[in-house]
């Protein structure tokens, strides 16, 4: 919303200056945007008298200008047709800036003559595009006074609007939030009625049918004949161009002007263009209208027009239309002023993607008491600019009712908003804006005026009451609070921190990828999960909810490897989504190793990632959480999107906890990207919280004095049995004495014979009251070679 | 006789010691001195012939000069041994200008730090942390906080909807992390002080703007807490986070359907010369929206507005996080870029917490 300051003055009787002002427009909720003021920057040009004006003696089109300042006479050279003797003009002296160009002005030599300084247009001030002449000043302009007391330099002002102040979307409702807030005085509006001295023939005839009658509630017209149109005089084109709006004619300029300066839009009929009785009804389906921008719209049976007899004459409350718009010619003006719904407005306006400034209005919500002042106080205008003779105001429908009475305490200002208030300014500032109250002490009874169709509860008067009173007096109270504060993290979330970390220090950069990405994509990583697409995605290719976290980082990689980074680890914590409904989603941490394990170096550790690699990574995280790896179970049985042979799934009993392995080739090269690629999903949620126990004590340490004893086998297996089972069994075998088996050797070779293995295990035994004797460790090996041979096959290598 | 024989013997055996010129060498002279057929055991042999009023004597003799001899030989094998080593490590030299093994560096991305230093410090005024799904319903999202029938928000321009399900139901992407307020004063008992950080969606693409972002939504309910509460609340929050002590806030009032009265807060800022720096110099930034909790919202989750009342803040953790590190692009938090994760990132070991620092 854009107003200048000498607009906002013809209803604000202040003091105050500019700076005073837009820093009161912020305070109260109407914040400043921006200020242009025109003075700016023209500190230095002073009025000046051209005494004298001679053709200059080499070229034709040019005039040496003989300037008095007041203190002093200069020779300028100007190429201006309208410079001439005995004219006030602007000067511009050396050493000022000149706006348009941004240079400072130097004395100079034009055609062989010196000249002092420059006579300046509008367009060089950067006052208006004006530059077919340097500018006239009236002619008591004061010689050798700033220009800026003698230009109309009015200060442009945009505040942003919120939504819900109604009120202040007129200058008007603007002046009365300043007075309120103690800057000036709101000067009275005259609204007072016109008498009409006509007969008005034209009645208005309300067409909505009973159910959508609130589309259009009250319609107020009124015939003003012998009118002349024309140019709209300086000071209203002035404030329209200023504010950005285009002058068309006086007729549809006061129109423009009380939408701006009232909060009340109307629109101006040529009634000669008018078929018998006018009024509001629903479009026709593919009923058209040929609106003012020149576009032809095309309505449906929800939108509501204005009609006459004949046909649809505008888009109700957004446009007018071109065929009944007046002209230049027009003799006879039918004005509208009328209330629409605001939410028919919006939605209208957005099926049409129709922005003006009369939808920005009823879509907020006009005054529902302004129809009939509206076409009072416009008729007056237009009497003062047009003249002319106005008819009886006809009226259709009628204002809805606006009238409620809220119930306040006073003392709710400080209860709610924190700030010691009076009472009496609390009453002050509230019958300022217009609030009539009666009551006293608790019971208080608010009325709130017609153009505050926001204010509905106490605590809507709280806040006029803080709001203009000034929020920043409110003072900074610490939130009370417990003598020590309290864990932050539940249990769950301490998990997911905790993930973060460990990922992050086992060398894995964290990342942050969209919730959405091509269903394409979403498909390869979807196994059974149903497809969840948008209905409205950003773009084409981030239509669905992701199924893994996976394809983000596998493509993620691709882009780095395409910066010549093809080494890289990648992790993420976040959702997947199982299903479209609140609370399918389930918290994952995904890891994401590509290429080789470090950069090359000369030591030569550098080796390609491969699955065991994501397997470390699922630990890590699961061991995080506070799982015991031993309770882990791996099966081969990972996700279609895996390497079938390379990868697997982890398992707490029946439960799938993460899943790793090397990315399926093929899946790598439908999202392009080149390998090796390993990567794991954990499911977070599925990790069982560490048991509440009473207290943080661990149990007690048992280091034994006596010496661990390691013992080394080899076993000949199925090549199909895992050496985690192995492992396992062994382990069985006398679990008083074996704290430990290790993996140290897998080996397949011909000679071990088709299909078969070895596995060699590290097995330790810790003595618990004396050394070990060559025959009790014997007896172990024992039982642990048979246990082997029975559970998994096994025979000891020879 | 046998006098003049052991010191004879005693200055032949120390000085072919002394003159050894390696552990070979020196062995060679132990074994002819003290091996079995070496001079000083000889001399011992020599005892049974001595009368015996003079073996005595003569033995004695003997037993000194062969620990002499030992202690010599001794002496002399460690300083032959310390040569032989200085000689051996002054063979072994690396160059150790060489780059040592590589190791791969992990981060935290700068969201997740934002998050922790921001749970970090309202930890320390008694909030929990609260979370909600990231699809939610149009009650949770919109009709519960207030937005009425036919608000912008409410349409596809705006907010990301799945498509309408068999049951006629339109879920959507949560357009903020307001929706966990209501589920949080649906469940929980008043006292409530949650702050809810999470992943919110609006259907932006631009310089300044992403579909995918996260917000950081507070809100306090109870029966006492006031808008200079909220002030204070924010206040230290502002000034820790951003780690200027007397930071200067202005409160200005605004509007969102879900709080009344409703307010945005400035910080102080600078400009000058197109660097944005915080602190007390003048100009303002706008940092959060915030207000009192509005009363159809506390009564959309059962609750009594005349009786209950506090407040909700929200704002941008991307926002922030820029204006706290200086990272100037919103659109590159969600590129992957390993430069930018790298740059930006944080180690894993630096957890932000009030008492240790919350940023180094």
């Amino acid at each position: 919303m854009k107003f200048t300051l000498s607009w906002l003055k013809d209803h604000l009787d202040t003091q105050a200056g500019l700076d005073e002002i837009t820093a009161k427009l912020t305070a109260v909720g109407l914040e400043v945007e921006g200020v242009e003021n025109p003075a700016k920057g023209l500190e230095g040009f002073i009025v000046a008298h051209v005494t004298e004006a001679k053709q200059h003696p080499n070229a034709d089109r040019l005039r040496l200008c003989t300037v008095d300042t007041g203190t002093e006479v200069l020779q300028v050279v100007c190429g201006a047709p309208n410079a001439r003797s005995d004219l006030k003009v602007v000067l511009a002296r050396p050493g000022v800036v000149i706006p348009i160009s941004g240079e400072v002005l130097k004395k100079g030599s034009i055609r062989g003559v010196e000249s002092q300084g420059m006579l300046c247009s509008y367009r060089e001030l950067k006052l208006g595009e004006d530059h077919d002449g340097i500018i006239e000043l009236p002619a008591d302009a004061k010689i050798g006074s700033p220009v800026t007391l003698v230009l109309n330099l009015d200060p442009v002002i945009e505040i942003n609007l919120t939504p819900n102040r109604v009120d202040a979307l007129g200058v008007r409702g603007i002046a009365r939030d300043l007075a309120a807030a103690g800057l000036g005085k709101l000067k009275p509006l005259n609204d007072a009625p016109v008498a009409g001295k006509l007969p008005t023939s034209r009645k208005i005839k309300m067409g909505l049918p009973a159910g959508d009658a609130h589309k259009c509630p009250q319609f107020a017209g009124r015939l003003i004949r012998g009118v002349k149109n024309g140019e709209s005089p300086r000071w209203l084109k002035d404030r329209l161009t200023a504010i950005g709006l285009r002058a068309v004619s006086v007729l549809v300029d006061v129109t423009q002007y009380l939408t701006i300066d009232l909060g009340r839009p109307l629109h101006a009929f040529d009634d000669a263009k008018l078929t018998g009785d006018i009024g509001a009804r629903l479009a026709k389906s593919g009923e058209q209208v040929a609106a003012l921008n020149g576009k032809t719209y095309t309505l449906d049976e929800t939108m509501v027009v204005i009609a006459d007899e004949a046909a649809a004459l505008g888009i109700g409350g957004i446009m007018g239309g071109e065929p009944s718009s007046v002209t230049e010619g027009t003799a006879a003006v039918f004005l509208e002023s009328a209330l629409f719904d605001p939410r028919n407005i919006g939605a209208t306006g957005r099926k049409l993607t129709l922005n003006t400034d009369a939808r920005y209005a009823f879509e907020r919500g006009v005054d529902p008491a302004s129809a009939v002042w509206g076409i009072e106080v416009a008729t007056r205008m237009i009497l003062d600019l047009c003249g002319g003779e106005a008819g009886e105001i006809v009226v259709g429908g009628a204002a809805p009712e606006y009238k409620r009475t809220i119930a306040f305490d006073p003392a709710r200002v400080k209860s709610l908003g924190g700030i010691e208030i009076a009472e009496d300014e609390t009453k002050g500032i509230l019958e300022r804006l217009g609030f009539q109250i009666s009551g006293a002490g608790s019971n208080w009874s608010v009325v709130p005026p017609s153009w505050r169709s926001d204010v509905e509860a106490w605590q809507d008067l709280v806040e006029e009451v803080l709001r203009v009173h000034g929020y920043d007096n409110i003072p900074a109270t610490p939130l009370p609070r417990a003598p020590m504060p309290k864990a932050v993290l539940s249990p769950e979330q301490r998990k997911v921190a905790f993930t973060r970390r460990v990922l992050a220090g086992r060398g894995l950069n964290e990342t942050v990828t969209w919730a959405f990405l091509p269903s394409a994509q979403a498909n390869l990583f979807r196994g059974e999960l149903p497809l969840v697409t948008l209905a409205n995605p950003i773009s084409a290719d981030l239509d669905a909810m992701r199924p893994s976290l996976l394809p983000n980082l596998i493509t993620a990689a691709g882009r780095n490897a395409a910066r010549g980074m093809a080494d890289g680890a990648l992790f993420e914590v976040g959702p997947r989504f199982e299903g479209g409904a609140p609370g399918q989603q389930v918290n994952m941490a995904a890891t994401l190793r590509a290429g080789h394990t470090t950069a090359r170096h000369w030591a030569g550790t550098r080796r390609p990632v491969d699955a065991m690699d994501a397997k470390a990574d699922a630990i890590a995280v699961l061991e995080a959480a506070g799982l015991n790896p031993i309770g882990l179970q791996a099966v081969a049985a990972a996700p279609g999107w895996y390497h079938p042979g390379l990868s697997g799934v982890l398992k707490l009993g029946n439960q799938i906890v993460a899943a790793f392995g090397v990315i399926h080739p093929r899946i790598a090269k439908a999202l392009d990207v080149d390998g090796p690629l390993v990567a794991c999903e954990v499911f977070l949620e599925r990790i069982p919280l560490p048991k509440k126990k009473a207290g943080a004590a661990r149990p007690l340490l048992k280091a034994s004095a006596l010496q661990p004893v390691e013992r080394d086998f080899a076993f000949v297996v199925d090549a199909t049995v895992a050496a985690d089972a192995v492992a396992k069994v062994a382990r069985g075998a006398e679990r008083d004495l074996i704290t430990d088996v290790g993996v140290f050797d897998v080996y397949q070779g011909v000679h071990l014979g088709e299909g078969q293995k070895s596995v060699a295990i590290s097995v330790t035994l810790q003595p618990k009251d004396a050394t070990l004797t060559d025959a009790e460790i014997e007896g172990v090996a024992r039982k642990i070679v048979a246990a082997v041979e029975k559970s998994c096959g096994g025979k000891l290598r020879a | 006789m046998a006098n003049e024989k052991i010191e004879q013997l005693r200055g032949e055996i120390l000085g072919a010691c002394n003159a050894a010129a390696d552990m070979t060498a020196l062995e060679a002279v132990r074994v002819a001195a003290l091996g079995k057929k070496g001079s000083v055991t000889g001399l011992m042999k020599d005892l049974s012939a001595l009368p015996p009023e003079e073996r005595k004597a003569f033995g004695q003799q003997v037993n000194t000069l062969r620990d002499e001899v030992t202690a010599a030989l001794d002496a002399k094998k460690a300083a032959l041994g310390d040569a032989e080593l200085d000689a051996k490590l002054a063979k072994e030299r690396i160059d150790i200008s060489l780059p040592v093994r590589p190791e791969a560096k992990g981060s935290i991305h700068p969201i997740s730090q934002t998050m922790d230093e921001i749970a970090a410090i309202f930890g320390q005024m008694g909030f929990e942390i609260a979370d909600g799904p990231d699809i939610e319903d149009d009650f949770h999202n919109f009709t519960a906080l207030n937005f009425p029938p036919g608000h912008p928000a409410r349409e596809m321009h705006d907010t990301f909807f799945l498509p309408e399900n068999e049951k006629g139901e339109r879920y959507l992407l949560r357009t903020h992390t307001s929706p966990v307020q209501i589920r949080t004063m649906m469940s929980q008992k008043p006292p409530i002080r949650v702050i809810i950080p999470g992943r919110t969606y609006r259907c932006d693409y631009d310089m300044t703007h992403t579909p995918m972002f996260h917000q950081v939504e507070l809100l306090v309910i109870d029966t006492e807490t006031n808008m200079s509460h909220l002030r204070g609340c924010l206040q230290e929050f502002v000034r820790t986070y951003f780690g200027v002590d007397d930071l200067t806030t202005r409160f200005r009032p605004s509007f969102f359907p879900f709080t009344e009265p409703s307010a945005e807060m400035d910080i102080g800022c600078s400009r000058k010369g197109g660097e944005l720096k915080i602190g007390n110099h003048g100009d303002w930034l706008e940092i959060l929206g915030c207000g009192m909790v509005h009363p159809n919202v506390i009564k959309a989750c059962g609750l009594d507005p005349n009786i209950y009342q506090g407040f909700a803040a929200g704002m941008g953790i991307e926002r922030i996080a820029m204006l706290k590190y200086g990272i100037p692009d919103l659109r590159t938090f969600f590129e992957s870029d390993l430069r930018w994760l790298r740059h930006y990132g944080f180690a894993a070991l630096d957890v932000p917490s009030v008492t240790g620092g919350l940023s180094r």
